[in-house]
């Protein structure tokens, strides 16, 4: 469709957000070839070689039980990225079923859901996360749930007003003229022009979602260590911070990168999909 | 009977001014009542704000009433639900004014026109294409904008796939709102005829809403003309273009430009005696909606009783008119 090229063409204009979808797509194509570009094994100990420098044969060092640090900063963009991915679906189901039936309906189910949306927004979200993690299990998936089941009110927000203006417009009151059910209405005549903004919060989505994962395993209540998670090589990190500063810098610096990647990404998409910036191009 | 009969209808929109303070109300539909015959074209003209598109989307059921009734071949439309109102939906159908809002920019056309043949099961599913390439023929479009998006046709396209859209339930009705109003001049004549083509081959009744008494005088049999949500003057059209009785429509009729043809001539001296006095002032708001006869602040020929007694719509010589002058 033209429309998809439109967009292509509008996001490919600003350098920054190229550069940064580049680097999501790399960080995606390592994710998912870990095994095969993965030196050494990332949970394999070689106690001979405990936090060695950066060298040739370890790139970027090893940690307190020998283990390679590039390898476990390979296998950890797995964690990261199936956790932004998942909390973000999460969020973003979550977000824009609770949007739509509010922006759809108004009225008292629109006051209801939206002070409810408030209320989720008051809370301090991180300390939320931690409060909840601490009595559930502490495995990847109940990580992915809760980050995806507090960050879902801005979709939420964004999906709403788009249908408070859409539902106004001749192509809907046409479709219910029709004959068109609710159901149908809102998912298949409303929601696909409602989109938009969706995937640019999407794109942010998975950067915060990364942060807090990081930051939960830093703390240690994230993904447990043997497995690595760039949030729980930094724990790691910090202890040895005197003697191995390469244990730091390097998941630190794979974090600041991708969530800027995103973030970046999600700038580009914002200009690329502004409808009024859309009809300028038009004329 | 009447296929379709409008009674006191009136739809009140609450505008609030925040918590504790009581609403406003916009009195978009203040009372409102016409029928509309089988095989009729009834036309409300008026002002824009007059709530013309209020009423279209009220007969429509698209929004409730606040008060009064729409009655569909004898049937309170606002009481019906399930397989009724499925029913009235394939028998009333809406054209929009703007063709470029009323179609679904992410729905191609056969999308958009195959939905209303599922929703009604009308025809088979290995039939859904050539119904709809029929329907594109009979408003003048060919298969070739089968899989088009509405982004990639021009304005008058677009009102015809309207068109296409309406007629693919069969319907009884069609409320055309401004159909021509966001076309051009030529289009406008093309889309004109297309309707009236259709309605010859269908036997469709139109309500037609409209601004344009040039169209108005040429397309419909009777003519309601309102003014702040009311309708001030209900007659037949060449009675209404031989003699307008309100003063509102003499002043409606000779702001009009008219270009005398054989056609016009004989109405055009019957209202010179309004042609120097244009149309004073704008439209009140209809949320402060003037006391006795709404239209007595602009009005020509006003006199005593005017800003006082509110005038009822009465008969005068097998027509319909609200003011004191009769």
């Amino acid at each position: 469709m033209r429309l998809l090229s439109v967009v292509g063409k509008r996001f490919s204009r600003n350098r920054l957000s190229v550069i940064g979808a580049v680097t999501v797509l790399l960080l995606l194509i390592i994710s998912i070839l870990a095994p095969f570009i993965a030196p050494y094994d990332p949970t394999a100990t070689d106690v001979r070689h405990t936090l060695s420098p950066p060298s040739k044969t370890h790139p970027l060092g090893t940690d307190e039980l020998g283990r390679d640090l590039l390898s476990r900063i390979i296998y950890g963009s797995r964690v990261s990225l199936k956790v932004g991915f998942v909390a973000v679906g999460i969020a973003i189901m979550t977000g824009v079923i609770i949007g739509s039936i509010s922006g759809f309906y108004g009225g008292v189910i629109d006051a209801v859901l939206m002070r409810f949306v408030d209320m989720m927004l008051a809370f301090p979200t991180f300390f939320l996360i931690l409060a909840v993690i601490s009595i559930l299990e502490q495995n990847i998936f109940t990580i992915m749930v809760v980050i995806g089941l507090t960050n879902w009110m801005d979709v939420a927000r964004l999906v709403r007003a788009e249908f408070l203006s859409l539902k106004e417009k001749d192509f809907v009151s046409a479709a219910r003229a029709v004959g068109v059910s609710d159901v149908r209405l809102i998912f298949r005549h409303i929601l696909p022009n409602a989109l938009s903004p969706v995937f640019v919060a999407a794109t942010f989505g998975v950067a915060g979602a990364i942060l807090i994962e990081s930051g939960l395993s830093f703390l240690g209540l994230g993904v447990q260590p043997p497995e690595p998670s760039w949030g729980n090589i930094l724990t790691a990190g910090k202890d040895n911070i005197e003697v191995a500063w390469w244990l730091s810098l390097y998941p630190g610096l794979a974090i600041l990168v991708t969530v800027l990647s995103y973030n970046l990404v999600g700038e580009g998409l914002r200009d690329a999909l502004d409808p009024r910036l859309w009809e300028a191009e038009r004329h | 009977m009447a296929l379709l009969k409008v009674s006191s209808l009136r739809k009140y929109f609450a505008v609030k001014k925040g918590l504790m303070i009581k609403p406003l109300l916009v009195r978009a539909v203040d009372g409102v009542d016409f029928s509309l015959d089988e095989d009729r074209i009834f036309a409300l003209v008026g002002e824009s704000g007059c709530g013309k598109s209020t009423v279209a989307r009220l007969v429509l059921r698209l929004i409730p009433p606040t008060s009064g009734e729409v009655l569909f071949q004898g049937m309170n439309i606002f009481g019906f639900n399930g397989g009724a109102l499925k029913a009235f939906r394939k028998s009333v159908q809406i054209i929009f004014q703007d063709p470029f809002a009323s179609l679904n920019p992410r729905k191609s056309i056969m999308d958009t026109i195959s939905e209303p043949l599922k929703i009604h099961r009308i025809v088979e599913k290995n039939r859904l294409k050539d119904k709809v390439v029929e329907l594109l023929n009979k408003v003048g479009l060919g298969s070739d904008i089968l899989y088009r998006y509405p982004h990639e046709l021009s304005g008058g396209q677009r009102q015809r796939v309207c068109i296409a859209r309406t007629l693919v339930v069969s319907p009884k009705v069609i409320v055309a709102d401004e159909p021509l109003s966001a076309l051009d001049v030529s289009i406008q004549a093309q889309i004109l005829n297309l309707l009236q083509e259709l309605k010859r081959e269908y036997k469709i009744s139109f309500l037609f809403i409209s601004h344009d008494l040039r169209v108005v005088h040429y397309f419909s049999d009777t003519i309601g003309v309102m003014y702040l949500g009311k309708i001030v003057e209900y007659a037949k059209t060449e009675d209404l273009f031989g003699e307008p009785f309100h003063p509102y429509t003499g002043v409606l009729l000779s702001s009009a430009p008219v270009i005398p043809t054989s056609d016009t001539t004989h109405y055009a001296p019957r209202i010179t005696h309004y042609a120097s006095r244009l149309i004073q002032g704008e439209v009140p708001s209809p949320i402060d909606i003037p006391p006795g006869c709404p239209f007595h602040p602009r009005c020509p020929r006003r006199f005593e009783p005017c800003d006082k007694i509110v005038p009822e719509l009465k008969e005068v010589d097998e027509r319909f008119v609200s003011c004191h002058l009769y």
